[in-house]
């Protein structure tokens, strides 16, 4: 971050004339908001312009990225635009911290509140002996207060099985992921290739280990979305998680492609940096999971 | 639109797209600043409209013009828009028009991200505004889309939450959009202790934006599954708590009405000083109040839910916490009237719009105050107390102080005064009549008149008839802002680079109407002093 000591000139901060992107992105993930509404609403239209509008955004990523990409290749970006961008990033990632924020916060105040509270605790005696008298506090919430509607299960996925081999398997990415970023700033193409061959390679593990314990989930213990809080809070953020996992494994994809292409350059990488930023946030969101999801 | 506004920049050197692209297309500040202002503008005109339904439908006890369920959807609508759609991109718009010539930049940080976060806007609120015609109808249990009742809602359910979406990721990107601009743009010899205050407001807006945004969406990511999924978030039925909805809801909420009113405090902070011809009394300690402010929101959030039966220890912290946010905001508001103190101040119609904050925000900080108590709040929760306490604060507080900085502003945009006479006839009126409208709330509420109800008691007649008065004033009074704006656009006696004798600040500097991109060379660092210092 040295370069912020350095005067820019604002004629040389590049600003694009015009860009097309920004609107087709917003038209296509307007399309595919509206299918995904009318899909839920039970409408046959829905799944057609929900892929429509995939297929738009995928068009967009394509275009917008391949203008950010062309333009940094072609030196268009002094250093005051790479601190711009690492400041986009970073506040992004922040922005998804508190996303995944409120999904916790979910999941303590149910463990700590909600469940003792129906259970009988502190003033939830009336409400426990007038509703559900039969109801025990617990967690994992075997069984919900009301067994209507929810679909109980047997047991849950323990911390020491799938999910500890996917904590390591999810560090080890992280390790390798620096191994690349030190080769890329030693000018080693063989180590920065290898090392993000590697990293994808794991992420590519780790959601299709997800995949095989939810699996599992379903159709061994009969734990799912619909079991109650328990289920709720476990799909959600674990779902969320796979889903940012999956994404930063697409992304970091991209950048190997890029690096086999050879772009970057051991100080022009800011591209490769994103994602290894965003690859370690899904790395520390998995440790809150494993200990309070899967553990405690 | 397009035909109106491409008259004003008579520089057009670079090879950015005419016509209607222009706009659809445009990276530069101004022009997206120009497009939210312009989008806010229509917003707040369909927003009004749904509160004229409302008073129209209390003018009288009994029900007069429309059905319940209707009437619903006109309350929780209208939240939705003046909030989402009216105020937070009048800010923003402010934001791009005026943080780059503030600092000293060439343009915002991130100019094609800039672009998408207004062009998402007019996406986010047809899918909203198309509720109205769904089957089922608009969304009605409330802005606050409380479970269970907001799982009633018909086809407009899945519209309603992907619309929050779409708008919160248009927020998020314009707050780091801001952040970045602030922290990576400025001017050498800008340092962060000369910033005016509008930006060092806007900063800690954006904050509050970046972190309590994610939130909501995840809040609404749990309703859609609730609804769709078979998730238990809300159902006690299932070990979850609707009063979890209102935590997680809240805790994005409270800040979500200082994102609605810090910037208003930076305008009036670059008012007040010009029009009394003296430097703002205390300028660090409204950059420290501010900041004070923006943390302590974080932590007074179930304020709103004293009622909830929340446990004592809760009870007493939350109006501990809230009661303390008085004191950062005093701190403000002394500051103001000390800037004041043995000035020479003169009333162009920013200062009057500004005088007017000052003194009315006031009143719904001290109604605030007596809702933050919570055995009092156990009386007035839920009554037009309420109502009268946010709509003085957001009113007559983030309102005015938006009407302030338009005509304070609208010079430098446009290059033309515009007509002083009609801009005060715009105050008085809306000062009046807004009082005539809100202050009676007041009195419905302490005598007990729920909020969110079509019909009422005989006993609240008269004060309700007096309230749709004054709205129907307020409302008509508003048509003359368009026409005043109109007109500067068009027209009007050519403004000065200054605008306002001795007026402070970058912005100042550059001519009226500034060039298409504001600062190509950065200032010189002798003519940074600091605001209005
Ligand atoms: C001294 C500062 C303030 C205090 C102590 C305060 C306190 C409160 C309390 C306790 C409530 C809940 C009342 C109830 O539902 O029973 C409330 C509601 C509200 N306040 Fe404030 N407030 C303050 C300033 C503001 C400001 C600056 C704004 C916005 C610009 C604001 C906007 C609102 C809104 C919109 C609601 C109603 C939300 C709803 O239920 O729909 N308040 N305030
Ligand atoms: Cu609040």
């Amino acid at each position: 971050m040295s370069k912020s000591n350095i005067t820019y000139s604002n004629a040389d901060y590049y600003v694009p004339d015009s860009s097309r992107w920004p609107l087709i992105a917003s038209v296509s993930i307007f399309a595919m908001f509206v299918g995904g509404a009318t899909l839920l609403n039970g409408a046959n239209i829905g799944p057609y312009v929900l892929s429509a509008g995939f297929i738009l955004f995928v068009y967009m990523l394509f275009g917008w990225f391949g203008d950010v990409i062309a333009e940094s290749e072609a030196g268009t970006y002094n250093g005051q635009v790479d601190v711009s961008f690492r400041m986009g990033m970073a506040w992004f990632i922040f922005s998804e911290v508190m996303f995944f924020a409120a999904f916790f916060g979910a999941l303590y105040y149910a463990r700590m509140y909600s469940i003792p509270w129906l259970g009988g605790a502190g003033s939830g005696g009336a409400t426990n002996e007038f509703l559900w008298p039969e109801f025990a506090s617990a967690w994992p919430l075997f069984n919900t207060p009301d067994s209507y509607g929810f679909t109980q299960f047997k047991e849950v996925i323990g911390a020491w099985g799938v999910p500890f081999w996917n904590t390591l398997i999810l560090l080890t990415s992280g390790v390798t992921c620096t191994w690349a970023h030190w080769g890329l700033k030693i000018g080693s193409r063989k180590h920065l290739i290898a090392g993000l061959s590697v990293t994808v390679i794991l992420g590519i593990i780790f959601v299709a280990m997800q995949a095989e314990e939810y699996r599992h989930a379903y159709h061994a213990l009969g734990l799912t979305l619909n079991s109650g809080i328990y289920g709720a809070t476990f799909f959600l953020l674990t779902g969320f998680h796979g889903f940012h996992v999956t994404m930063g494994t697409i992304m970091l994809a991209t950048i190997l492609a890029r690096c086999i292409k050879g772009h970057f350059t051991h100080e022009n990488h800011f591209g490769f940096e994103a994602c290894a930023w965003y690859w370690h946030f899904v790395d520390v969101v998995w440790i809150g999971l494993f200990i309070f999801v899967y553990w405690v | 639109m397009s035909e109106v506004a491409t008259h004003h920049h008579d520089d057009h050197h670079g090879a950015h797209a005419t016509g209607i692209m222009r706009w659809l297309t445009t990276t530069n500040h101004k022009d997206i600043g120009t497009l939210y202002l312009l989008f806010s503008l229509v917003m707040f005109f369909i927003g009004g409209t749904m509160a004229m339904i409302i008073r129209l439908e209390l003018f009288q006890p009994g029900l007069q013009f429309v059905d319940p369920q209707f009437y619903n959807s006109m309350v929780t609508m209208h939240a939705l828009i003046m909030i989402f759609g009216a105020v937070m991109p009048a800010w923003t718009g402010f934001a791009n028009w005026m943080i780059p010539m503030m600092i000293g930049a060439p343009d915002m940080a991130l100019p094609r991200l800039n672009n998408w976060s207004f062009w998402i806007l007019p996406f986010a609120f047809t899918m909203l505004l198309s509720t109205l015609f769904m089957p089922g109808g608009a969304p009605a249990g409330g802005w606050t889309m409380y479970p269970p009742l907001v799982l009633q809602t018909g086809d407009a359910f899945p519209f309603l939450i992907f619309a929050v979406h779409f708008m919160g990721a248009s927020s998020i990107a314009g707050a780091i959009n801001v952040v970045a601009t602030v922290f990576n743009m400025r001017a050498p010899g800008m340092t962060l202790m000369k910033l005016p205050l509008f930006v060092w407001t806007w900063i800690i807006t954006g904050f509050l934006l970046i972190a309590s945004i994610p939130v909501l969406a995840g809040a609404v990511t749990m309703l859609l599954t609730d609804k769709f999924f078979g998730t238990a978030f809300f159902s006690a039925a299932g070990g979850g708590d609707p009063v979890m909805f209102q935590h997680i809801f809240w805790f994005f909420g409270h800040p979500e009405v200082y994102i609605l009113i810090l910037p208003a405090f930076g305008i009036v902070s670059a008012i007040i000083p010009t029009f009394a011809r003296k430097p703002l009394f205390g300028y660090s300690s409204m950059v420290y109040a501010t900041g004070a402010i923006a943390f302590l929101s974080f932590i007074v959030w179930a304020h709103h839910m004293f009622t909830v039966g929340m446990p004592l220890a809760g009870e007493l912290f939350f109006m501990y916490t809230t009661v303390l946010i008085a004191v950062p905001t005093g701190v403000k508001v002394f500051n103001w009237v000390a800037t004041m103190w043995q000035s020479s101040m003169t009333f162009e119609t920013p200062m009057l719009f500004a005088l007017g904050f000052v003194i009315l925000f006031t009143i719904g900080g001290f109604s605030g105050l007596m809702l933050g108590v919570t055995p009092v709040d156990f009386q007035y929760h839920d009554t037009y107390f309420v109502v009268a306490h946010f709509h003085y604060v957001l009113v007559t507080g983030a309102v005015f102080a938006l009407m302030a900085g338009a005509y304070f502003w609208m010079p430098k945009w446009t290059g033309h005064m515009y007509n002083e006479t009609l801009a005060k006839w715009h105050f008085w009126l809306s000062v009046i009549s807004v009082n005539v409208l809100f202050f009676p709330q007041h009195f419905l509420g302490l005598a007990g008149m729920p909020r969110r109800i079509p019909d009422y008691a005989v006993q609240f007649a008269d004060f309700n008839m007096v309230s749709s008065i004054g709205g129907l004033g307020y409302g008509i009074s508003q048509i003359l802002f368009v026409i005043i704006v109109v007109k500067c656009i068009r027209g009007g006696e050519k403004a000065t680079d200054e605008v306002w004798e001795g007026a402070q600040g970058l912005e100042w500097t550059l001519s009226s109407p500034p060039p298409y991109h504001s600062f190509t060379e950065a200032p010189d660092p002798e003519s940074i002093t600091g605001g209005h210092r």
